[in-house]
């Protein structure tokens, strides 16, 4: 088995994981860890379902309750949807521009260890006296020392350690992007998800350093006395709604944008035609990415900042309705007159458009500043970003697992498995979110854990939560699935299942650690399509077959973000009843981080090489798995 | 392959014109220096010789900031340069982004503060 090179051959698989620094395996443990932040957050909204059931229920007490609602919104948004996106931003980049990794190998790993220590950093506040309980917006004065347990010192420096690692990634994808394409593979012929993928991370940049800033204030607010947010101290608390949505805008953008670029590659491929306006779809993204930044009042609009500043922020709001239509109708015309296979990676994309349609008509309804007084903080405003979040977003990523899964694991998900997944998940999740419409506009408001009978309310609760336990089912049935196709999976892996267009499908399976042999020459947009009807359906080579440069793997990306969960944690223990001075863990954790920094400064790492023998018999074997199938 | 990566080269690589180049840029970063260094003089000045009407102060340092900020950016960190296409656009569109937000936030806090 020459497949796998010397270098990681020699490896334990956790020891490999552990080290590694390559994209495709950083890539699954980003999938892994982002499906366990998922079933966790998952299981906190059917827990909240269970408790609105009925009405005066006593499931949870309402702390425990506000705990749940808070963790839920916390981890759904930095951590499930976010890294379960990079996982296939990192999977997939450097492939579809024809790149043998990712700009910073290295910093790709730490991006990814920063984000895994923050969430069990935040996960852990469930053992040290409560989660935090301010929602996921976490508004002062709620938030402040005042009203706030332990639980938001998890949030804020939990959120602070994954938010580096957020950063560090974004930044390398957008240099990956800019500086790692494949000879010919121009701005103008790079796949859709690059694109979107490019903007998301750019959007990164400059949203999540105003959240850095933000939790550095609150953080000061709640552990050194300061009093940024505290009026009766100077302070001002409008500040912070004003920082979060700054970030909190574009954050939804951030988590969108990557489902559009999936969308986007799956509607062309199973209607067999090329994506309809391709340059319009480019410049609508980089538009909804501009205008993301300019309209974050529109979620303060009931905080009395007078007319003048809602119609500004409203006008703005509805401009990206524009755009967005602009993608809508792209998609709808890919698909007509397309040769259509209604595959379940294709009936996830084809639903997002009528899903994602209805959640931003009521975005639009919500806009609106003179009637959001009455939808404020009522459950139409729950409906409204639950279509986008998970009528969007999700199926997105359902979609994109169902299509790439060969790609990464060598074998198709069950389709007939799928299918059915796919129509309990989609008739739960219309079940649970279209009747809280209804349920917003007749009053009733969202964040609360109980509610009184017979005001209309009890039957559409009970819908609603039936719904939920479709959607979880739906869940269960994809891991069965997982588990049901691997076992029955093809002696030989699948190359090319779906007749795909861009470059991913013409690695082999699995991918080798240098993804191409020989860096290919792009000729069109949709490179690999074009090289099977005007070519003979293989890439033609850049370059000559030679030696090939890999980066060497490092456990340090580990021990830095050890170092700083350490600290982050020491930090915490100044609110608890420790026996142990709490700085004297803040400096252990921050001489972890620094010295592993020093050490990987000092130390020459300059690599290896794949020899050019090594490659040519790699090729050759991978070429005689193909011919065997 | 590749088996003297940490020794230290002997002599430079870089060719006569080349070291020309350097030197004249080296010329240039220290006139932009002491140009820099200036600005910040005069903008003390403005400040300490309480001449001028407070409103046309501000306006003024803050006109003097901005030619700053072109210098430091164009000049020390090299944004004039060839090749710096990229990095000019991440810098342009992160001004575009922030100098609308910053411009509101203090507009709108500025109203309802307390």
């Amino acid at each position: 088995m020459v497949r796998e090179a010397a270098h990681t051959l020699k490896k334990s698989l956790l020891w490999d994981l552990l080290t590694t620094v390559d994209h495709k395996k950083i890539a699954i443990l980003y999938l892994i860890a982002g499906t366990l932040f998922f079933g966790k957050a998952g299981l906190m909204a059917i827990l909240i379902r269970i408790q609105l059931m009925i009405p005066e229920n006593t499931f949870v007490t309402g702390q425990t309750y506000n705990e749940l609602l808070s963790m839920h919104g916390t981890i759904m948004l930095f951590l499930a949807a976010t890294p379960l996106l990079f996982a296939f931003m990192n999977y997939l980049i450097p492939l579809q521009i024809g790149a043998r990794d990712v700009a910073f190998p290295f910093l790709n790993a730490l991006g990814f260890w920063f984000f895994f220590f923050g969430g069990i950093l935040l996960s852990l506040s469930w053992f040290f006296g409560g989660a935090p309980d301010a929602g996921w917006t976490a508004y002062v004065p709620l938030s402040s020392r005042d009203y706030a347990g332990i639980g938001l010192d998890f949030y804020v420096l939990g959120l602070q350690i994954s938010g580096f690692g957020t950063l560090i990634s974004g930044i390398n994808f957008i240099v990956t992007i800019i500086t790692m394409r494949a000879p010919g593979m121009t701005l103008l012929r790079m796949p859709l998800f690059c694109w979107n993928s490019f903007i998301t991370s750019i959007l990164i940049v400059f949203g999540f350093t105003p959240l850095a800033a933000g939790l550095a204030l609150l953080m000061l607010d709640r552990m050194f006395d300061g009093q940024f947010f505290l009026a009766a101290a100077g302070g001002n608390a409008v500040i912070w709604p004003h920082i979060f949505w700054i970030f909190g805008h574009p954050e939804v953008y951030i988590l969108v944008l990557p489902a559009f670029g999936m969308i986007s590659e799956i509607i062309p491929v199973f209607s067999k035609k090329r994506l309809f306006g391709y340059t319009a779809m480019v410049f609508a993204t980089i538009l909804i990415g501009f205008l993301g930044f300019m309209v974050w009042v529109h979620h303060m609009f009931t905080l009395n900042l007078g007319p003048i500043t809602n119609s500004i922020f409203a006008i703005l709001t509805m401009l990206i309705g524009v755009p967005t239509g602009i993608k809508i109708f792209n998609w709808l015309f890919t698909m007509w007159g397309g040769k259509l296979r209604f595959t379940t990676a294709m009936l996830c994309a084809s639903s997002f458009v009528p899903t994602f349609v209805l959640g931003g008509v009521t975005g639009i309804m919500l806009a609106m500043s003179p009637v959001t007084h009455l939808y404020h903080d009522t459950y139409f405003v729950v409906a409204h970003f639950h279509y986008i979040i998970l009528g969007g977003i999700v199926l997105g990523i359902l979609g994109a697992t169902y299509y790439w899964y060969p790609k990464m694991f060598g074998h198709c998900l069950n389709e007939t498995l799928g299918k059915w997944m796919f129509w309990i998940f989609y008739i739960g999740f219309h079940l649970t979110f279209f009747i809280q419409h209804i349920l917003g506009l007749i009053g009733m408001p969202r964040r609360v854990n109980v509610y009184l009978a017979d005001q209309g309310w009890d039957g559409m609760n009970l819908i609603s939560s039936i719904g939920a336990f479709m959607q979880g089912l739906a869940i269960i049935l994809l891991l069965i699935n997982v588990i049901y196709s691997a076992m029955k999976r093809p002696n030989h892996p699948v190359d090319d299942p779906w007749d795909g267009r861009a470059l991913e499908w013409a690695t082999h399976t699995p991918v080798p650690e240098y993804n191409f042999a020989q860096v290919p020459q792009v000729r069109s947009l949709d490179p690999l399509f074009y090289e099977k009807i005007h070519g003979d359906g293989t890439m033609k080579p850049s370059e000559p077959l030679a030696d090939i440069h890999m980066p060497n793997g490092s456990f340090l990306p580990f021990m830095i973000a050890l170092g700083s969960f350490i600290a982050g944690f020491g930090l915490i223990m100044k609110h608890m009843d420790a026996w142990i001075n709490p700085y004297i863990v803040v400096v252990l954790g921050l001489l972890v981080m620094f010295g592993s920094m020093a050490v990987r400064s000092w130390k020459e790492d300059h690599g290896y090489h794949i020899t050019k023998e090594n490659v040519e018999a790699m090729e050759r074997e991978a070429l005689a798995d193909e011919r065997n199938r | 392959m590749a088996d003297h990566l940490s020794e230290p080269f002997e002599k430079s690589a870089m060719t006569n014109e080349e070291r020309v180049k350097t030197e004249r840029e080296m010329r240039i970063q220290f006139i932009a220096f002491a140009f820099m260094i200036a600005l910040t003089f005069l903008a003390f000045i403005a400040v300490g010789a309480e001449v001028a009407p407070p409103g046309f102060v501000i306006s003024f340092i803050i006109f003097l900031a901005f030619i700053q900020l072109f210098l430091q950016l164009y000049y020390f960190m090299h944004l004039k340069d060839k090749d710096h296409g990229w990095a000019n656009t991440f810098m342009v569109s992160g001004l575009v982004l922030s100098i609308p937000t910053v411009v509101a936030l203090i507009l709108i806090i500025g109203v309802v503060k307390y």
